[in-house]
């Protein structure tokens, strides 16, 4: 099987060995990786913010970059929900559906395509918390699989009262209402459990607690799930630890 | 008009989140009370089921909304009760003043109402020199202290225990230790004067059934059925997205209502107003006046998206669930309706330029979507507005203008990379001051630290 892998903008330049953390997963699994070099931004931040016509030239340009690939896949759940079910708004609906129908986030790709349920025993004895990316929690409905993932590789996924509840990221949202934003963050911080670390499908989401959590001088390390996937492997170093 | 002032939005929810701890405290338990309630309620139905109902009835109406309020003016009108037209809320306070007028009206018993809140009723009855008492017990403590409501189902949820145990010391004498029941048997003692002496009685009205000319009004204190068929004279005031086909669809909407709003099966009381006491009845009022209110919602019903938004049935199970509602309540949007509802009506009620920043105060996180009982698309509205006012250039233009340049680059792989590169180099320190966006950023949070070398980098060099 062979993927195009979209890395998204800003995993690209904040989470870039997570990035890589994802080739080796895929490959260790058996699936050939193809990096479409012309790849730049989904368009999600200016769709978000209400600049329809930038968000269209953006989904347009990458609607062209994955047109022949087998299965796009992204580590990344708010830039595959925006594919998936925002494309079809801005042009071509129905080749933005196929298109949608093909693009997993990395997580979905293992459980749903790969069928994978175990990676292995790397986690042994990881207390993880898992924050749930409203994104893909509720556009994409991953909501048991990373978990399923995480204890599979042996380890404890603890609960945390507001797992479900949103990070304050949202995009600009976080810039042009930054104290509500943090606050928000701060809901999620204030009932966190004690943990070796944070995980979550979306880079946006751990900046923004990684961020806050190191303004209130918290050393919780936030990491992004795909690296943590791939130390549940058992082939790896521990990676992408984002403090 | 009540005073609006959405565009303090940023400021004031600052200064809550800043000085208002215990109102921050009492809001976020409140509300995570009701929404836990919410969804047990829910649990105990086919909710989806009923929500589509909910969704295709109120869609249906609000498309032949003309011939049902027709239809329901014609039928309260055979009640005999008086039907007015009011388009905007200063057409709504001239029926009052000719009611007031005409009845010598010196005192008034008030139902808890949004729509009234809207209008400004209490304001202008004080100006007709009315003494007018609020007799929720949530409204009757925000009206003693002078406040708006800050939620829409519970007017004084951002009050502690002790807030309500100093008030009530203060204006009912009552001990500065009293448990809560003492508090509300205090309250009672002192509305029923109110209630026996009230000259007229004013409610909203949570629907309106055509076929029968119904006014229905749900609550839990007793209050609306006291206010509504003690006083002589009854003014309700409802608005023209109330109305519903039929009597029995109310069954379906009560309950459902009562579910999404507070957990209940169905609120304690349900009062179903037809019009006046008729000769065979011993109670009820002499005369009835229903006030159709538009102020602003045909405006709202004529585009061609946010029309949505008019389904709403005001239980306020968007605002607890709402992250960013939660962590200042009400009073931070100020309007009448605040969190996920009041930021989609308030462009079409108020101006879309009126209502900014109310569109961008969200993160999108949908968790409106997933409990609304009547499907009202909140996130898809919120998105609306926000191309509406980028249309209008109702945003920056910085960002207006990053976005362009930033479309731009994205088209242009190699630029594309460039731009990244120089993204990861630079400080946020430094360029935070010439960037809003940055400067939003590290206001709040440490600047994220770039990868030593992007993806694309490792990828060029080869993954091991």
């Amino acid at each position: 099987m062979r993927v195009a892998l979209f890395t998204t903008c800003l995993a690209d330049s904040f989470f870039a060995e997570a990035c890589a953390d994802s080739v080796r997963l895929l490959r260790h699994l058996g699936v050939e990786v193809d990096f479409p070099e012309s790849q730049s931004c989904c368009g999600q931040p200016a769709y978000n913010a209400g600049h329809e016509e930038e968000a269209r030239r953006m989904a347009r340009h990458t609607m062209e970059v994955f047109a022949d690939a087998e299965y796009v896949v992204l580590p990344s759940g708010s830039c595959t929900g925006m594919i998936r079910c925002f494309y079809p708004r801005l042009g071509d609906a129905e080749r933005a559906q196929q298109l949608g129908s093909r693009t997993l986030e990395l997580t979905e790709f293992l459980v749903r395509v790969l069928k994978i349920d175990s990676l292995g025993r790397g986690l042994e004895g990881r207390k993880i918390a898992y924050h749930h990316g409203c994104h893909a929690l509720r556009e994409l409905g991953i909501d048991a699989e990373p978990g399923q993932l995480l204890r599979g590789a042996g380890a404890e996924v603890v609960d945390w009262e507001a797992d479900k509840e949103c990070c304050g990221f949202g995009g600009l949202f976080a810039s042009k209402l930054p104290e509500v934003s943090a606050a928000m963050a701060d809901r999620k911080l204030d009932t966190l459990p004690d943990v070796d670390y944070v995980t979550s499908v979306d880079g946006g989401c751990l900046l923004q607690l990684s961020g806050r959590a190191g303004k209130r001088g918290s050393s919780t390390p936030f990491r992004h799930l795909a690296s943590v996937l791939w130390e549940g492997t058992g082939e790896n170093a521990v990676n992408g630890v984002h403090q | 008009m009540s005073h609006a002032n959405p565009g303090a939005y940023r400021s004031t929810a600052a200064r809550i989140l800043r000085d208002e701890i215990e109102t921050r405290e009492s809001i976020g338990s409140a509300t995570r009370t009701f929404d836990a309630h919410r969804l047990q309620a829910y649990g105990q139905i086919d909710a989806d089921r009923w929500r589509d109902w909910a969704r295709d009835v109120k869609s249906h109406t609000l498309t032949h909304l003309d011939r049902y309020l027709e239809q329901a003016e014609e039928r309260l009108t055979s009640n005999g009760a008086l039907v007015h037209w009011a388009e905007t809320a200063a057409d709504a306070l001239r029926i009052l003043d000719k009611v007031v007028e005409g009845h010598a009206v010196r005192t008034a018993v008030k139902a808890k109402s949004m729509l009234t809140e809207e209008l400004g009723v209490n304001g202008h009855l004080e100006k007709l020199d009315v003494h007018v008492r609020e007799t929720d017990l949530g409204e009757y403590i925000i009206q003693l202290l002078g406040e708006p409501p800050s939620h829409i189902v519970g007017p004084a949820i951002h009050k502690s225990l002790d807030d309500c145990r100093r008030l009530f010391h203060a204006h009912l004498s009552t001990p500065l230790d009293a448990e809560p029941d003492v508090l509300a048997a205090a309250a009672r003692e002192a509305l029923r004067q109110e209630f026996l002496a009230a000259d007229l009685g004013i409610s909203g009205g949570n629907f309106l059934a055509a076929d029968t000319g119904t006014v229905a009004l749900i609550e839990n204190e007793g209050n609306i059925r006291l206010s509504t068929s003690l006083p002589k004279v009854h003014v309700a005031f409802v608005g023209i997205e109330k109305v519903v086909p039929g009597l029995e669809d109310l069954s379906g909407f009560l309950q459902l209502t009562a579910r999404a709003a507070t957990g209940q099966p169905i609120g304690n009381f349900v009062s179903l107003i037809q019009g006046p006491r008729r000769s065979d009845e011993v109670d009820g009022p002499e005369e009835v006046h229903v006030v159709l209110v538009d102020n602003g919602r045909t405006a709202l019903l004529e585009d061609e998206t946010a029309w949505e938004a008019l389904r709403c049935v005001r239980c306020g199970a968007c605002l607890n669930i709402c992250p960013v509602y939660r962590q200042t309540g009400g009073h931070a949007y100020g309007w009448t309706y605040s969190g996920p509802i009041g930021s989609i009506i308030a462009p079409g009620m108020l101006g879309l330029e009126e209502a900014q920043p109310l569109p961008f105060a969200s993160s999108l996180c949908g968790a409106c979507v997933d409990v609304c009982p009547v499907r009202i698309p909140i996130s898809d509205l919120l998105l609306h507005w926000r191309q509406r006012a980028v249309e209008e250039r109702l945003t920056p233009t910085g960002e207006v203008f990053g976005m362009k340049l930033y479309a731009s680059l994205a088209e242009r792989p190699r630029a594309f990379q460039a731009a990244g590169s120089l993204l990861r180099r630079t400080p946020w320190s430094a360029a935070g001051h010439a960037l809003p966006v940055l400067s939003g950023w590290t206001q709040e949070r440490n600047a994220p630290k770039p990868s030593p070398r992007s993806f694309r980098q490792l990828w060029k060099d080869g993954i091991e």
